[in-house]
């Protein structure tokens, strides 16, 4: 079973710091991580794996530095890393990404399975996964919390506000995971000390036959027109005094706030 | 001289670390109050191939060296010293299996060890063989197509739950020290039996058990290394114990030190944070400098053992400093937590009952000191 496993490489928010003044992140010294729920999606495909047997290949689509990632995809055991890295896929929307990583894809050929995550910590569109299913014309399962193989077709069962679904799919197939699936593994010293020595394939917009109108910001609809911190407007009144006056006032208050 | 790690070390020290304070730290309290081994610890451990560090990948390991394994096992045992202590223990299974194994014996017991399939044990001390290794009583008698063991061990760190045991018994009681004689026993071997758990003054989820020989038969090919030569064996195996302990204590007394400090910083008294006195500020400034050189004692033996270099005297001095400033250093985290220090909310009272073992086992501090002095009036 070949799996290809897409993911993204992402500021760590949980160290991410607001700058007081100019309301941006501040991105020095801010480490880089793979996508939480990327992390599952490999997670979920070295089980497949060891499950049935088969080839893991992760790409990623990023600057230089995104190497990191799939260096550390290899070093959680995966088989295969692609890095698509080109100017002309700088300031890529959704749109641009899915279809980039779907030809990125197509040069893979011969996949069953294609997972990622349910969605990236930094945009949280969620948009991507399904995008790259309607690229390659082939079905997406989204919100996975659990699949396995059953007799040559996938079973897998989606997370619903109220419960889940199950459903039973022929491959080939995309699947977003959330994190409930899985617990990521920690990657073993024989997988990192490999990691370093692994030779990573780089492709451009050329090597993937890429039209460069339909990647980066030229082929992005989607314009940012300002990115802002929203203002809040909550002010809080301490009641001070005896609390049988102190109750007495705010019920006073939620009464006039109709609440 | 160069204190710089590796880039592979770095590497690996990032990794680790993020498991350390991730997953051990979070369980410790746990783990500490279960009463049972922390087998989902070294099962995850054994998947990121930590438990046979400094054994070559033909045999299991990572094919490291021990300074990566001490620096390593500071990391666990800074998180979770009871994990910290059945990590250590481990490799005194392992390295005189690795050392002193014929080609068969590593690849039917080093590979699993080393893999962390399955968790080893040393047998040594006995009720009346503790500071006196040579004088121990287990018998061993060459029964024709196998050897008969007699006799029982005491304390031994991961008996129950290791299913592979080096244990060194006496083939000639009159000789002392010249008759002991190293055996590789496996859990099912007939005729051993697993005694009672000590409960102790601390470490209530680390096995430490008696171990039970009555006529046991042991397969004349696990006999390790040579009859009579089983006191190179726990010689060996010590040195290496020496650098287990030491880093054990290191990263006992780290822990130590990052809670008193953290603690420090957000006790207010006088209107201010406790570290901003004086007396305190000493305090944790005599717990850094000494943590801080007990690491590099340990790591200078690890080192030294990594260069084939003779290292008993520095191993000894590095298992006595640290342990100690790991008892000083638990006690000025208790002293500087005051009242909430002796109570169980806080982990550093459970710190300063663990340190005491440090002091004990693996040669007591006055073992360590005969063998200092021993290299210096030689």
């Amino acid at each position: 079973m070949n799996i290809i496993v897409c993911i993204k490489q992402v500021p760590d928010t949980t160290d991410v710091k607001i700058h007081p003044e100019t309301n941006t992140l501040i991105r020095d010294g801010v480490k880089s991580i793979v996508n939480p729920f990327d992390a599952n999606a490999l997670e979920a495909a070295l089980q497949l794996k060891e499950a049935v047997g088969g080839k893991v290949t992760a790409i990623t689509m990023g600057p230089s530095q995104a190497i990191d990632i799939l260096r550390e995809a290899v070093a959680m055991g995966i088989d295969d890393a692609v890095l698509l890295s080109d100017r002309a896929f700088a300031g890529a929307d959704t749109l641009a990404t899915a279809y980039t990583l779907a030809m990125g894809i197509r040069k893979i050929g011969d996949y069953d399975l294609i997972i990622g995550g349910k969605q990236a910590i930094d945009g949280d569109t969620a948009q991507v996964g399904p995008g790259i299913a309607e690229q390659l014309g082939i079905p997406q399962v989204t919100y996975a919390k659990h699949m396995k193989m059953d007799d040559g077709m996938l079973l897998v069962e989606r997370m619903l506000e109220d419960g889940y679904e199950v459903i039973k799919t022929a491959l080939p197939v995309l699947v977003t995971v959330v994190k409930q699936i899985n617990e990521p593994r920690y990657p073993s010293l024989r997988g990192l000390l490999a990691a370093k020595k692994k030779e990573i394939t780089v492709w451009n917009a050329a090597d993937i036959g890429a039209d460069e109108k339909r990647t980066g910001l030229a082929g992005s609809p989607t314009r940012v027109v300002s990115i802002f911190t929203p203002q809040r407007n909550t002010k809080a009144v301490m009641l001070e005094g005896e609390p049988e006056k102190a109750v007495e006032t705010l019920a006073e208050v939620i009464t006039k706030l109709n609440i | 001289m160069n204190f710089n790690l590796s880039e592979e070390q770095q590497m690996i020290m990032e990794m680790v670390k993020e498991y350390a304070d991730g997953v051990l730290k979070p369980r410790a309290r746990k783990v500490d109050e279960s009463g049972e081994m922390p087998w989902e610890n070294i099962r995850q451990m054994a998947e990121m191939d930590l438990m046979g560090i400094p054994i070559p990948e033909e045999y299991g390991g990572a094919g490291l060296d021990f300074t990566t394994w001490a620096m390593v096992g500071e990391e666990i045992s800074r998180a979770c010293t009871t994990t910290g202590a059945v990590f250590g223990a481990d490799m005194l299974c392992i390295y005189p299996i690795y050392f002193f194994g014929n080609e068969e014996q590593k690849k039917k017991y080093l590979v699993p060890l080393a893999k962390g399939e399955v968790v080893g044990a040393f047998g040594l001390t006995e009720p009346n063989a503790g500071s006196d290794a040579g004088n121990v009583r287990t018998r061993a008698v060459d029964a024709g197509d196998h050897y008969l063991l007699n006799g029982s061990k005491v304390f031994i760190t991961n008996a129950g739950e290791a299913d592979i045991y080096v244990i060194i018994a006496n083939m000639d009681i009159n000789k002392g020290a010249r008759g002991l004689t190293a055996f590789i026993v496996e859990k099912d071997t007939p005729g051993f039996e697993i005694g009672k758990n000590e409960k102790k003054m601390a470490y209530s989820s680390l096995p430490n058990r008696e171990l039970i020989f009555t006529d046991c038969k042991v397969p004349k090919e696990n006999l390790l290394g040579k009859e009579k030569r089983g006191f190179r064996v726990a010689l060996e195996t010590l040195g290496v114990g020496r650098i287990g302990m030491g880093i054990g204590a290191v990263g006992l007394a780290q822990a130590a030190l990052d809670e008193a400090l953290e603690y420090s910083k957000v006790r207010v008294q006088f209107g201010k944070p406790i570290s901003s006195f004086e007396l305190i500020q000493a305090m944790l400034a005599d717990m850094a400098t000494e943590v801080d050189a007990s690491r590099l004692l340990v790591l200078r033996a690890a080192f030294l053992k990594d260069q084939g270099i003779p290292y008993e005297k520095e191993a000894a001095m590095a298992k006595l400093f640290a342990s100690e400033t790991a008892m000083r250093a638990t006690t000025k985290a208790v002293q500087i937590h005051g009242g909430y220090g002796y109570t169980k909310e806080y982990t550093v009272e459970r710190l300063m009952r663990e340190a005491k073992l440090f002091e004990i086992v693996e040669g007591t501090s006055e073992i360590q000191r005969l063998v200092i002095a021993n290299h210096l009036l030689r």
